[in-house]
């Protein structure tokens, strides 16, 4: 039997033997059937096959009407605790962590930023000390997403104020529960609160909650914001589908005939296309073994193009898009909301910022792959300690 | 067209209005106090407004004669600017401006005497009623209708997109006269068979209302006669008033976001060390001053017809895209922080993009343009 058939043939048992009204358990038999990361290895929720598979069952368990946002409820696990687990963690780890994540009983966030280490992530300052078989963890971490539902986080801390920056850094899965995390809420450009500021006050994690060496932190904090690229902007989407088919949804609403406003709109169609096109063409090559520089581009273009599809849905509305509907309300966002364009353009804003701004990534295409020298850097073989804060 | 022969240089009266007004908007309406107000639920406070009277603001551009200050449209810009700068809110723009150039150049003398001194005193605060459809900008769009009377008229429509209007004791309303003209209807708050519901704002610090008219009464038709052109006058100096308050709100987040580089360290450097950064904010002070020299030109030529057709649409057209492009920008450059409801840059953000829909966007103000120049 091939791989394909294999996958098929385990998908249709999916589907015949469980139901879509419990969504958890669904999720449950789907990675017990190894269909959660089909790449990963047996016993993990995967089947040790080919990562380009997991998209034909993906594909697959939609045309049934099959659940599968948990990717979307949980994408801060699902999308990149996953992957760090699968390359950076023990067994153990796995066995604890994978199948709750997957549906979505525990929800995970990501502890990076704090408030003066954004871009310069590496710069981080929150504390962790050994004590025994635990660490002791103070400090404070800014704008993380879902902190105030989340069960898990990925925390990346300074274990070695001594060394330059990059070197002293060690990573742990936090228990958000845990006594000392406070979290408190953020309010955004929109009213809304989905992000947090989290503050360790000796938090203590226990010793097996590490991932990979101390030190090593560096290293894994790469695989997660390399996954989390590719969860941005880096999805194969159906054609005209997001952004670009609200403002057609507009455009067609307003039963405008303007020549001017329609070239805009057709404008920003190719180009979304483009985008869409050089994610599809991405993805082949990742799977065949091949990436080029297309894989590098699409964060900084979705980015871009969000910010203008939306800021120009709103202008095809006229008058109408001045108008903020329901108003600000500080609250926290409830779940699946539609959002209107007002106010989906607002929360485009963020888009050039979370996840890496495009200023980074433009330097990381610069220098990563165009192989242009990098800028001086003044803080490269400095212990982290003596690096200037401003 | 010829361009006019204009004088920028800052007299000591224009500086003495412009330190005056930076000083009591930080003073009575500092940020705290406009946040406060937008979360408000008529978005304004009737008592500063009697303040902005005492201080000759709400009748700067009024003639003495009926209790206003006899300043031209340079003093007003600068107001406009002062308050862009700040985000002020409430009906500066509406009442100050709109209302009063309409009442100006439509009422008969004896209209502008029973109106102009009560808004120069501040005793009533007004608003002009003119838009109805999202994308209409135009005066043809106006559909509402005016009914003649036994004695006066009767007002039939809705109007949407009214500038304060559940704050206005006065509305100038747009209407079709019986042989198809516009003309300029004063209806009085609660006049029956008016009825004004304010809707939410993308712009909270400015707020809008829709207004039904179902049959309102009212005795008073600014001169007697047809208005558009009086309203095309009175909205092209809100487009001038508006473009000077572009630029100053342009102007502080220029300045936010040069603070910002210069104090925020990200790799051991100030992250305006950055060409990435340091060339953005160079690039925001380019479209500032561009703006700049737009909007105070046309504050310049307010009094001549022919040119202001030329300088307003051009200013708004401008000032409009150079502020909402500035004002993304002071965003990107903050990072996280310049998304939060606490930083100050959603505030601009928000103003720059409303500003870009209520009085047409950029390009209907180039297609005014277009036409005042024959092409
Ligand atoms: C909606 C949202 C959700 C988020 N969720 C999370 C989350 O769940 N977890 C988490 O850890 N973080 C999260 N973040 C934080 C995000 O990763 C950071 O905001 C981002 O990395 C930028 O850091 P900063 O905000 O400190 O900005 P800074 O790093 O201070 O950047 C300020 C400006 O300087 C520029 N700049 C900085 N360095 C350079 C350079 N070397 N060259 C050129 N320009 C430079 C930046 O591009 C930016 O324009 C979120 C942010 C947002 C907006």
């Amino acid at each position: 039997m091939s791989d394909i058939d294999r996958v098929d043939a385990l998908v249709d048992r999916l589907l015949a033997e469980h139901s879509f009204d419990d969504p958890q358990a669904f999720w449950g038999a789907q990675y017990d059937l190894g269909l959660a990361w089909v790449w990963f290895p047996e016993g993990f929720g995967g089947l040790g096959l080919a990562r380009g598979l997991q998209s034909r069952i993906n594909r697959r368990l939609e045309e049934a009407g099959a659940p599968t946002w948990n990717r979307r409820v949980n994408i801060l696990g699902i999308g990149m605790g996953a992957a760090v687990l699968a390359a950076h963690g023990t067994d153990e780890q796995k066995r604890r962590w994978l199948r709750p994540m997957f549906t979505t009983e525990e929800i995970w966030c990501q502890l990076f930023s704090e408030p003066g280490a954004g871009s310069d992530l590496a710069g981080l300052a929150t504390r962790a000390v050994r004590d025994g078989d635990e660490w002791v963890v103070t400090g404070q971490k800014v704008w993380t997403t879902l902190a105030h539902i989340a069960k898990w986080g990925l925390l990346v801390t300074r274990t070695d104020p001594d060394v330059p920056k990059h070197r002293g850094l060690t990573y742990f899965v936090v228990d958000m529960q845990a006594p000392g995390v406070d979290v408190r809420p953020l309010y955004q450009i929109t009213g809304e609160a989905e992000f947090n500021e989290v503050f360790f006050d000796e938090v203590r994690i226990p010793d097996d909650q590490r991932i990979d060496d101390v030190g090593a932190g560096w290293r894994v904090a790469m695989t997660t914001l390399m996954n989390e690229r590719v969860a941005i902007g880096g999805d194969t989407t159906p054609r005209g589908s997001g952004a670009i088919a609200e403002a057609v949804r507009v455009w067609k609403e307003s039963r405008s005939d303007d020549p001017v406003l329609r070239d805009e709109l057709v404008r920003l169609w190719a180009e979304w296309e483009a985008f869409r096109l050089t994610a599809a063409r991405a993805s082949e090559m990742a799977k065949a073994g091949t990436p080029g520089p297309e894989g590098s581009t699409g964060k900084l273009v979705w980015a871009d193009l969000n910010k203008r599809i939306t800021s120009f849905t709103v202008e095809l509305m006229g008058m109408d898009g001045a108008v903020f509907p329901g108003g600000y309300r500080l609250i926290r966002p409830e779940g699946r909301d539609e959002m209107p364009p007002q106010k989906a353009f607002l929360r485009a804003r963020a888009n050039s910022i979370e996840g890496g701004t495009s200023e980074i990534m433009m330097n990381i295409i610069g220098e990563r792959v165009l192989g242009l020298p990098p800028e001086p850097r003044v803080d490269k073989d400095v212990p982290w300690k003596e690096v200037p804060r401003g | 067209m010829a361009e006019r022969q204009v004088s920028y240089a800052p007299t000591e009266e224009l500086e003495l209005i412009r330190s005056t007004a930076r000083e009591f908007l930080a003073d009575r309406l500092g940020i705290p106090v406009v946040r406060e107000l937008m979360m408000s639920e008529s978005g304004f406070d009737r008592s500063v407004w009697k303040e902005l009277a005492e201080l000759g603001w709400t009748g700067l551009t009024i003639d003495e004669a009926h209790g206003g200050g006899g300043f031209g449209f340079v003093e007003l810009s600068v107001l406009a600017e002062e308050m862009g700068r700040a985000v002020t809110p409430g009906p500066f723009l509406a009442s100050a401006v709109l209302a009063t150039e309409a009442i100006k150049a439509a009422g008969t003398a004896e209209q502008q005497a029973a109106l102009l001194p009560r808004l120069a005193s501040g005793e009533a605060v007004a608003t002009v009623a003119v838009w109805e459809r999202p994308r209409g900008w135009g005066l043809d769009d106006v559909a509402t209708t005016a009914t003649p009377e036994a004695s006066g008229w009767a007002l039939s429509g809705t109007k949407r997109f009214v500038l304060d209007a559940h704050l206005a004791d006065l509305l100038v309303v747009a209407a079709r006269l019986p042989d198809g003209e516009v003309g300029l209807f004063v209806v009085e708050a609660g006049a029956s068979g008016m009825s004004i519901d304010q809707v939410p704002a993308l712009d909270p610090t400015r707020r809008i209302a829709d207004v039904v008219f179902d049959g309102a009464r009212t005795a008073m038709l600014l001169g007697d006669g047809p208005g558009a052109d009086a309203l095309a006058r009175a909205l092209r100096l809100g487009l001038v008033a508006l473009a000077n308050e572009q630029v100053g709100g342009a102007q502080r987040c220029l300045e936010m976001s040069v603070e910002h580089a210069k104090t925020r360290y990200q790799f051991g450097r100030p992250i305006g060390s950055f060409q990435a950064i340091k060339h953005r904010c160079a690039e925001m002070l380019v479209r500032v001053e561009q703006a700049r020299s737009a909007a105070y030109y046309a504050a310049r030529v307010t009094d001549d017809t022919d040119e202001l057709r030329v300088a307003a649409p051009l200013a708004a057209a401008l000032c409009s895209e150079a502020y909402l492009w500035v004002a993304g920008e002071n965003i990107q450059v903050h990072g996280g922080i310049g998304f939060t409801w606490e930083h100050d840059a959603h505030l601009y953000f928000k103003r720059a993009k409303a500003s870009t829909l209520l009085f047409g966007d950029p390009r209907h103000h180039r297609r005014m343009l277009g036409d005042a120049l024959g092409l």
